[in-house]
């Protein structure tokens, strides 16, 4: 059992309730529900994860388009008919138009997968509860074939949401739920380290002080998130700045040309724009 | 094992169900959490807590449970008033005697006494006639009676004749959870679909396919179409607070059911009457406004406008401009519904006031003539007749 327990990777660091609960899900064989703000890693975590237990993973993302069903099989019709035109030989074999989904291959898999079922939230609101059944049995009924699908061994089920839309109750009853919390700064360092280990300690806290400030600014309409401040960083690292630079360039009090990878939003750019003149303007 | 901390979350508000409480327990069996109570916390979070939302009031209730501080628990339920203001002993008066009341005056005359009492007055103040307190027949204060007074922190107002809401309440958004009982109200609304197929085509459309295979001397002709989906587009504005506190069940219901039935919809809250400006949350409504002038253009005329009030108000807040309880407005009520309306030709007004209600409130049959008549009651045949009136456009 020991060997099973997720302690976080090389390339992801995870917190002490983030442990717990994916121990706790992969444990219990109950599926784990990550919400969080974008771009605190929760897709990347079935991937991490899949590493550092050693196990596929298989992913399904999710549309607006997407249907419960599509996770199972699919039936195609269409390509029966045709070959029934042509006198193709596999006609007569229903199984030969059965196409698995992302489900299925997990349940068929030899030894214990991962399967992330990515921004549940995109899909029509009874999404969810199309799949109850499947994620708490493990198994479903192909209707084509009169076959029972079953899980050969019950897969470890990651699904993350990002709140646009809210989850039945019957369905999160049976998930084990977590929160991604923003980093704080010491957790963010780790983070940055993992990402980038050849980074001078003092560019990486300039950064963190520049990125932690530009976060705390109110009514930015998207507050920048940790992926973006890797690439941020990875920017500052490819122009080859200095903290000394850094230091400077925010001093100066001008828009620093790299915030772009921070400010996705023309107005977040107006609102900083409009910040950096008005703090010219009293140390002036 | 835990049965006391399960059953104080749930006393504490928290939806934590049998599932999740044996969920919780098949983990601990397995060891998942057995080296310290932080590592217990955070299996107990992750087990029984689906809402970050709930994370510190489940924190609380863990923390209190685990100290032993039960008194906590009550604290994160109850609030406790303000004693200046609060209701000591209810005033109820004869339909007579209420008419002994009279009026005092016109509308500036009133906010004229308003202030001279709040400089006068220092202190609380209870029964009486003149000073601002509970209970009394003083034109300002809360739980008295005087046909035009202004009500000053209560928790619901009373007789809703009431010009000015001086307490910032804490206005709760109106639950879409409901189910029990939107049955009716969902069958109603189903008669309002349009079906349309629109955008990719991903179903097999079996009677062309046919057609045009017959027709191909049996070589299979295949053809697709679009799903098909209700196509009808609606923008819901709902009273919020105030005299619709009599409502809001089944308001909620309402909403509950639009919620599911239409894919299109947005809704919108607005106080007593439209202004220039609405909102999407009742918590934040005094920040997160949106202006009425964005909608009108955000949303195009083939919207199907629904009203939701009780439309009970004093006619001050629909025909004059600054009549608004809660801010200045420039323009009228009544100046910003006629925008609304030639906006959007197919509109209808539900009125949760029962109506054999509806000839004795003034506003309400202001509201009725700009709605020209398009008042109907809120229950299911008023709503039935609503849908039946917004199929077709009406034009000023």
């Amino acid at each position: 059992m020991t060997t099973n327990r997720f302690t976080g990777t090389d390339t992801y660091i995870a917190t002490d309730d983030l442990m717990t609960a994916v121990n706790a899900a992969v444990t219990v064989g109950r599926p784990l529900l990550i919400k969080g703000e974008p771009g605190t890693g929760k897709t990347l975590l079935a991937t991490e994860i899949a590493n550092s237990l050693n196990k596929n993973i298989f992913e399904w993302h999710i549309k607006s388009t997407t249907k419960a069903r599509q996770g199972l099989y699919e039936y195609d019709a269409v390509s029966r008919l045709r070959d029934s035109q042509l006198g193709d030989e596999r006609v007569n074999e229903i199984d030969n138009y059965i196409i698995h989904g992302k489900l299925w291959e997990a349940f068929e898999a030899d030894e214990q997968a991962v399967l992330l079922i990515d921004e549940i939230d995109k899909a029509d609101i009874e999404f969810p509860n199309d799949l109850l059944q499947e994620l708490d049995r493990m198994e479903f009924f192909v209707y084509e074939t009169r076959q029972l699908v079953k899980a050969k061994h019950r897969p470890i089920v990651i699904i993350t949401s990002n709140n646009e839309k809210e989850l039945p109750d019957a369905f999160l009853r049976r998930c084990f739920f977590h929160y991604i919390r923003f980093p704080d700064h010491e957790t963010m360092e780790k983070i940055v380290n993992v990402h980038f280990p050849d980074i001078k300690k003092r560019l990486l806290s300039e950064a963190l002080e520049s990125f932690f400030d530009l976060r705390e600014i109110p009514g930015l309409k998207k507050k920048p998130s940790t992926s973006e401040l890797l690439d941020w960083i990875k920017l500052l690292l490819a122009e080859d700045m200095s903290a000394e630079d850094l230091r400077e360039e925010n001093s100066r009090k001008v828009f620093p040309k790299l915030y772009g990878a921070l400010l996705k939003n023309e107005q977040d750019v107006h609102l900083f724009e409009k910040l950096i003149f008005m703090n010219r303007g009293a140390s002036n | 094992m835990f049965i006391d901390l399960f059953y104080k979350l749930r006393q504490g508000g928290l939806p934590v169900s049998i599932t999740e409480y044996l969920s919780l327990l098949g983990a601990l069996d397995k060891h998942v959490a057995n080296i310290d109570i932080d590592e217990f916390y955070y299996l107990a979070r992750a087990s029984l807590v689906k809402d970050e939302s709930l994370f510190d009031r489940f924190d609380r209730i863990f923390g209190a449970h685990f100290e032993g501080l039960e008194s906590i628990v009550d604290s994160v339920i109850g609030d406790i008033p303000e004693e200046w203001l609060h209701m000591q002993n209810m005033l109820n008066l004869s339909e007579e005697e209420k008419k002994q009341i009279e009026a005092m005056g016109g509308w500036e005359k009133l906010m004229e006494t308003l202030r001279e009492r709040l400089q006068e007055q220092k202190e609380r103040h209870q029964g009486g006639s003149k000073m601002i307190g509970t209970g009394g027949t003083s034109p300002f204060g809360a739980y008295g009676y005087n046909p035009e007074g202004i009500r000053i922190g209560q928790n619901e107002s009373r007789h809703r004749r009431a010009v000015k809401v001086w307490d910032k309440r804490e206005y709760r958004n109106l639950d879409d959870s409901v189910e029990l009982g939107t049955r009716n109200i969902k069958l109603a609304l189903r008669n309002l679909r349009k079906f349309a197929r629109e955008g990719a085509t991903d179903e097999l459309d079996m009677e062309n396919t046919i057609t045009h295979t017959a027709r191909n001397a049996g070589l299979l002709d295949i053809h697709m179409v679009p799903e098909r989906h209700n196509a009808v587009k609606i923008l819901l504005f709902l009273d919020a607070g105030g005299s619709m506190d009599d409502h809001v069940r089944i308001c909620e219901e309402l909403f509950s059911a639009t919620h599911t039935e239409f894919k299109h919809l947005e809704y919108f809250y607005f106080h007593n009457c439209v202004y220039d400006k609405v909102w999407k949350d009742n918590r934040r409504r005094h920040n997160e406004t949106i202006p009425l002038v964005q909608v009108m253009h955000k949303y195009g005329h083939d919207h199907k406008l629904i009203f939701v009030g009780d439309a009970s108000m004093s006619p001050y807040e629909i025909m004059m401009p600054g009549g608004a309880v809660e801010h200045w407005n420039e323009e009228a009520g009544a100046d910003w519904m006629t925008r609304l309306l030639a906006t959007y030709p197919s509109s209808i007004w539900l009125n949760p006031v029962p109506v054999q209600h509806w000839q004795y409130t003034a506003s309400i049959s202001i509201i009725r003539e700009l709605m020209s008549e398009r008042m109907f009651p809120l229950t299911v045949d008023g709503i039935t007749r609503g849908i039946e009136s917004l199929k077709s456009p009406h034009y000023h």
